[in-house]
């Protein structure tokens, strides 16, 4: 550890990288989620459009 | 039919920005304005991580056994749902806290785990408890049975909590310090204004991330409703899951 740090610096650093690597993971893993619902919701919306399509033209 | 693909509401967005400041405020704070303590040094600045990580795993254990007893009276399965998310979340929680405080006990006592402090034990187990709590719920494939399994076990559980949190501190401590005591604590003011501000932040993230899950666990569930409904499917008859089935709107 560089002179200018103060003691255990390394280990503090740590700790706060913990909790950051965690949120990170954490948001993620929502995102993942979130544009698999966007997408789902995008398949419904065509869905319906191509629905609403067909009755129109019948 | 609505065309938006807008998921979250704007309350949230608010919750999520109050919870960046809180969070950024007490870590600045916890940095920059807290004294360096004389015992430890530096390395007492995980103080301000660790805590208010074990003390939101422990109120998120205790709420989720709250829930479970609102499900029990009441059999409606969003109590179920969020005993469950709040378990869930806990334990994330949970594990963040036993990794902060392991480095912390190695810059301060130079050992990663202390196996004769009763502080650090009870609440490792604590956290294996609840790590049984998923297994559990996935062991039982009837919905309704692994509810109120779960509700039972979430209850028991929560009550261990507070039990075990109290048998602890009637114990004689071995190097873990005692933070909070009936005296408000050994804290200076400035410590204590970086760390009350930290667990102010905690408790929002844990909000915050809650009501994310809460979210979108009904998001999908309406989807899914949704797209029955157009495709003309009959009910899903979804695979075994740990995770209770949210009814769609």
């Amino acid at each position: 550890m560089s002179d200018n740090l103060p003691d255990n610096a390394g280990y503090v650093a740590a700790a706060y990288l913990v909790f950051v690597a965690l949120l990170l993971v954490y948001f993620a893993i929502l995102a993942i989620r979130s544009s698999r619902l966007e997408r789902e919701l995008r398949e419904l919306n065509e869905l319906a459009a191509a629905r609403q399509g067909e009755e129109q033209g019948t | 039919m609505p065309t938006s693909t807008k998921l979250y509401g704007t309350r949230l967005t608010a919750l999520g920005i109050a919870t960046a400041i809180v969070l950024t405020a007490a870590f600045t704070l916890a940095a920059f304005y807290a004294p360096i303590e004389a015992d430890q040094g530096f390395s007492q600045k995980i103080f301000y991580v660790h805590v208010p990580l074990a003390i939101v795993t422990l109120g998120g254990f205790v709420f989720g056994g709250i829930c479970a007893i609102q499900y029990l009276r009441s059999g409606d399965p969003r109590h179920d749902l969020r005993s469950y998310t709040a378990i869930h979340q806990s334990l994330i929680f949970c594990v963040g806290a036993l990794l902060t405080g392991s480095l912390w006990a190695k810059a301060a006592w130079g050992h990663w785990w202390v196996w004769d402090e009763p502080t650090l034990v009870s609440f490792l187990i604590v956290f294996l408890l609840y790590a049984t709590y998923q297994p559990l719920r996935f062991s039982i494939e009837d919905p309704e049975k692994q509810s109120r399994y779960a509700a039972v076990f979430a209850i028991v559980a929560g009550a261990f909590v507070p039990l075990n949190f109290m048998a602890v501190r009637l114990a004689d401590p071995l190097i873990h310090p005692r933070v909070l005591n009936t005296s408000g604590g050994d804290l200076p003011g400035d410590m204590k204004l970086a760390f009350y501000t930290a667990i102010v932040g905690m408790t929002l993230l844990f909000i915050t991330l809650y009501k994310v899950e809460m979210t979108g666990k009904h998001n999908r569930a309406q989807l899914k409703a949704l797209r029955r409904k157009l495709t003309g499917d009959g009910p899903a008859i979804g695979g075994r899951s740990a995770a209770p089935r949210v009814q769609g709107s």
